[in-house]
């Protein structure tokens, strides 16, 4: 391609961006109208989540179960180092430790998890885990937790959860004077908060509640990419009495000029959280940063399908039952009839535009392309 | 148009605003001495105990003024181990956590849970103490003191039935120090770690004998009453008098062995008349017995104000705590893993930056700038932050806290990606790029203004309702989230307007992200900014 402004100027029309094809309509993906297609998918995703919570459940971590956790670094990780810390954890004179489990971390550490323990146990494991390890019993990090712990923190999570829905809801409905979009929202957010958890369930991903930490936190990621796509929307719907378009084309329209920002804000939030995932996992090799990240990564991506593909065409539907909107989009489809008898009868329209307009898209795609005509605006058809 | 001329001039100021109040902020940073974040035990290393309240009736929530209470009692008997910088604090409306860095856990797990000891001995002797600070028990001498030797296993088994009690007390009241016990006394200085055994003497300081210097001492009997026999207690004021009381009262048993206790005890001379309140190896109070108590219910008058005479008739009425605590999760983090922990979260905040960055400039080109010069303010305004927090509200940064901040990075760099996007399509409808940023961002505020409105409403309701390391996620969020809604207001959007002045953006050359082929306008559309009123709509 030339640098020069002057062929610039003239291969302009073939140089443009993928972005701006969207924004115009040159390319326009059918998100609002495909919405069966997009629905029966969520449908699917979300009866294989709730199967997968249902049968499989979910791998609830010490906090929820209770028990004792010790960490300990070891010079090598070798193929003896589990059975090590085994008989080391068997052999310290605590009684009940059969179900001991031993796994290592990277090279260098190992965990070992227990039953909950009294103190006195905890130290005496400790100790023993320490001599195995040739290293001194402060060395050795332990956790214990008591099975009513993760109980709490369930509890606590689960009414955060019920009072963000509700201030939420009040605040979209505020916010875009209009409960439906609120309604759509949290449609949405439900949407992701299963499909997020039954990938858990699915994987079989450890539940913590560094995990919760980042489901909840999904909740507001979830509803940041909604209302940036929903902020949209309700600018391109300001104008329906004017009758070009119906509220569905109009949604529709919407999510496709939001799509590139849709997708670079998705991508700007996962990275970050990439990065909480990878240093979690390769550099420590567990613990709160990579259950945070993992449920971040899994929910972000699920709340920037959700936005799209079903809280919006669920807003249009919730629109398109009101009586106003009907009559409206009854306005639109006679008017485009008239116009299309005008424009049959006059034989030097565009040969691109389309006089059959049969499903929506394509006539909004049609109503669209007309825009880089060389007629002057006063004289286009209205 | 006027209105243009003050637009243009305002970003600069704002800027310079802006930036007078970041200075002021490490000004501050800067005079206090806080160059380093407050780190959470998790990052620096050391245990956490959370103890969860147990409400006793079973339903409802767990009274806030216990909660208190409790709290207190525990930091006194964590300060009384003297191992530094211990913090105790209440969370939620029924947690008390327990944090001691670099401190091994068990010694400190094991003092916390415990249900404390309430007993009621007979005072032999007052003396003062030259007693080094309890600060610097952390250290055992070497070679241990004669208190340290004596029996810490009760010779003898406490009678259960009342025949038996009644026997012991007329017995007790007839105890006398030995030399050895006087001599052992006499060598005793607040702070010696002493075994309190129910049918030995006991040497003790009093509570708020904290701090290093003088203090009274005193040789105390067997143990006459157990705590466990108080049936009740109460702080309040008599009718015709002036000062505050505490008024106790104990079950059948005790009030039997409290007459004989308080028959034998009126009839004495001074010390031999007072009896002590001992909580945890400290004597709580020290009252002298004027006249014999037949009933079981005594007062206990003295120089109480509302405070003090509260909390004594507490400590009698709980014998410990307030509340029934549940030990729900007690973490010992080495100094090693701490270390890790902090590197890894630097290192993962770090590469989501160099990511983002990297995005960025792949995608916007130019305005990298922008976004590189935005969100390294958001980041030194955070940690500037987070630094005054540590210092002024005791805010510590945990690994959950940092991964907030981590995760924020996100959020902040999505408001620039709404609001150039925005700039974009305003360009594309054939406003100049000048023009654009103006009319891009009118529209662009209110998205970014109700989107971080959402965000930072989740970071709330979860920091007030979340606990445990939830909290510190919920914290750090919000706060950088709101960070990013000032700086996109007073530093990036100011900046923008004062960076499509040049012409190099202004005019959308080649990498700016302005440009045309970029954008997808035709370069002969840009300089018509005049038709643009009716491409508006749609």
């Amino acid at each position: 391609m030339s640098d020069t402004d002057l062929l610039e100027e003239t291969q302009a029309p073939k140089k443009v961006s993928f972005a701006h094809k969207l924004w115009t309509g040159q390319i326009s993906y059918e998100f609002v109208p495909k919405w069966r297609r997009w629905y029966a998918l969520s449908a699917i995703l979300i009866i294989i989540s709730i199967g997968a919570i249902v049968i499989r459940g979910l791998d609830l971590g010490i906090e929820f179960r209770g028990g004792a956790n010790f960490k300990v670094e070891v010079a090598q990780v070798t193929d003896s180092t589990v059975e090590q810390f085994r008989v080391a954890v068997m052999e310290s004179g605590v009684a009940n430790l059969d179900a001991t489990m031993v796994t290592t971390i990277g090279t260098n550490r190992v965990s070992i998890e227990t039953r909950p323990m009294t103190v006195e146990e905890q130290a005496t494991v400790r100790a023993s885990i320490a001599e195995s390890a040739g290293v001194d019993p402060e060395a050795v990090d332990s956790r214990q937790i008591s099975g009513s712990w993760g109980g709490q923190v369930t509890k606590q999570a689960a009414i955060a959860l019920v009072v963000f829905l509700v201030l939420v809801s009040l605040l979209m409905s505020f916010y875009f004077r209009d409960w439906k979009m609120a309604v759509a929202g949290l449609a949405g957010l439900f949407h992701d908060m299963i499909i997020t958890v039954g990938i858990y369930a699915l994987v079989g991903f450890t539940v913590t509640p560094a995990t919760l930490t980042g489901m909840l936190t999904i909740l507001g990621y979830s509803l940041y990419d909604t209302v940036v796509v929903f902020d949209k929307v309700r600018e391109n719907t300001a104008n329906l009495d004017e009758c070009k378009m119906t509220y569905g084309e109009a949604a529709n329209k919407s999510v496709n000029q939001v799509l590139v920002r849709s997708i670079n804000t998705t991508i700007i939030g996962v990275l970050p959280v990439a990065a909480i995932l990878f240093a979690g996992a390769f550099i420590l090799g567990s613990g709160p940063l990579e259950d945070i990240g993992l449920s971040l990564f899994v929910g972000m991506i699920v709340a920037a399908y959700s936005s799209i593909f079903i809280a919006t065409p669920l807003l249009v539907q919730l629109k398109m039952a009101e009586p106003a909107m009907k009559e409206q989009a009854a306005k639109v489809e006679r008017r485009r009839k008239k116009i299309s008898k005008t424009e049959a009868a006059k034989p030097v329209s565009t040969p691109t535009y389309s006089v059959e307009v049969t499903t929506t898209a394509d006539a909004q795609a049609a109503y669209v392309r007309q825009q880089p005509t060389k007629t002057p605006r006063s004289k286009r058809a209205k | 148009m006027p209105t243009t001329t003050t637009r243009r001039r305002r970003p600069a100021m704002t800027l310079v605003s802006f930036l007078v109040v970041v200075l002021i902020l490490v000004a501050i940073m800067a005079f206090s001495r806080t160059w380093t974040p407050k780190l959470g035990l998790d990052l620096s290393g050391g245990t956490t105990i959370t103890l969860t309240a147990i409400n006793a009736t079973g339903t409802g929530s767990v009274d806030q003024d216990s909660l208190q209470q409790a709290r207190t009692i525990i930091e006194q008997r964590v300060n009384s181990l003297g191992v530094g910088e211990v913090t105790v604090t209440t969370s939620g409306n029924n947690q008390i956590i327990v944090s001691a860095p670099n401190v091994q856990g068990d010694t400190l797990i094991e003092m916390v849970g415990q249900t404390a000891q309430l007993e009621f001995r007979r005072v032999y002797a007052v003396e003062q103490s030259y007693a080094v600070g309890e600060g610097q028990a952390t250290e055992l001498p070497t070679v241990p003191t004669s208190v340290e030797q004596r029996p810490s296993e009760p010779q003898s088994e406490l009678p259960l039935d009342q025949v038996g009690r009644e026997a012991l007390i007329a017995e007790q009241l007839l105890w006398k120090p030995t030399d050895q016990d006087e001599q052992d006394f006499a060598d005793f200085a607040c702070g010696d770690q002493m075994p309190m055994v129910w049918d030995q003497p006991y040497f003790a300081c009093p509570r708020d004998s904290q701090t290093s210097g003088y203090s009274v001492k005193y040789l105390l009997g067997p143990m006459m009453i157990e705590g466990s026999l108080v049936e009740d207690s109460g702080a309040g004021i008599p009718q015709n008098q002036m000062s505050w009381i505490v008024t106790l009262g104990f079950d059948s048993l005790g009030t039997v062995l409290f007459r004989e206790a308080t028959t034998a005890l009126s009839s004495a001379e001074e010390p031999l008349n007072q009896f002590a309140i001992v909580l945890d190896g400290r004597v709580i109070s020290a009252p002298t017995v004027n006249d014999t108590i037949p009933d079981g219910s005594a007062q206990i008058s003295g120089s109480f104000n509302q405070e003090s005479a509260n909390n004594l008739a507490n400590i009698l009425r709980y014998g410990a705590l307030p509340l029934n605590f549940d030990s729900s999760d007690a973490e010992t983090i080495s100094p090693t893993l701490g270390e890790d922990q902090l590197k890894a979260g630097l290192i993962a905040g770090a590469i989501g930056l160099l990511l983002v960055i990297v995005f960025c400039l792949i995608y916007y080109r130019g305005l990298t700038v922008v976004v590189v010069a935005s969100l390294l303010m958001a980041a030194g305004v955070v940690y500037t932050l987070v630094c005054l927090l540590g210092e002024s509200m005791n805010f510590a940064l945990s690994l959950p806290g940092l991964a907030g901040v981590i995760v924020a990075i996100g959020i902040t760099a999505d408001s620039f990606v709404i609001f150039f996007e925005r700039v974009r399509d305003e360009a594309r409808e054939g406003r100049s790029i000048r023009t654009a940023v103006e009319t891009g961002w009118e529209r662009a505020r209110r998205t970014i203004v109700v989107a971080d409105g959402v965000s930072i409403l989740s970071a709330v309701i979860l920091f007030i309702l979340s606990i445990g390391a939830i909290k510190g996620f919920a914290f750090t969020l919000g706060l950088t989230t709101l960070v990013d809604l000032a700086l996109i207001f007073f530093f990036t959007k100011p900046l923008m307007s004062l960076l499509v002045k040049t012409k190099f953006f202004g005019t959308g050359r080649r990498w700016s992200g302005f440009e045309a082929e970029h954008l997808g306008i035709s370069a002969a559309r840009q300089p018509r900014p005049r038709a643009l009123a009716t491409a508006k709509e749609g």
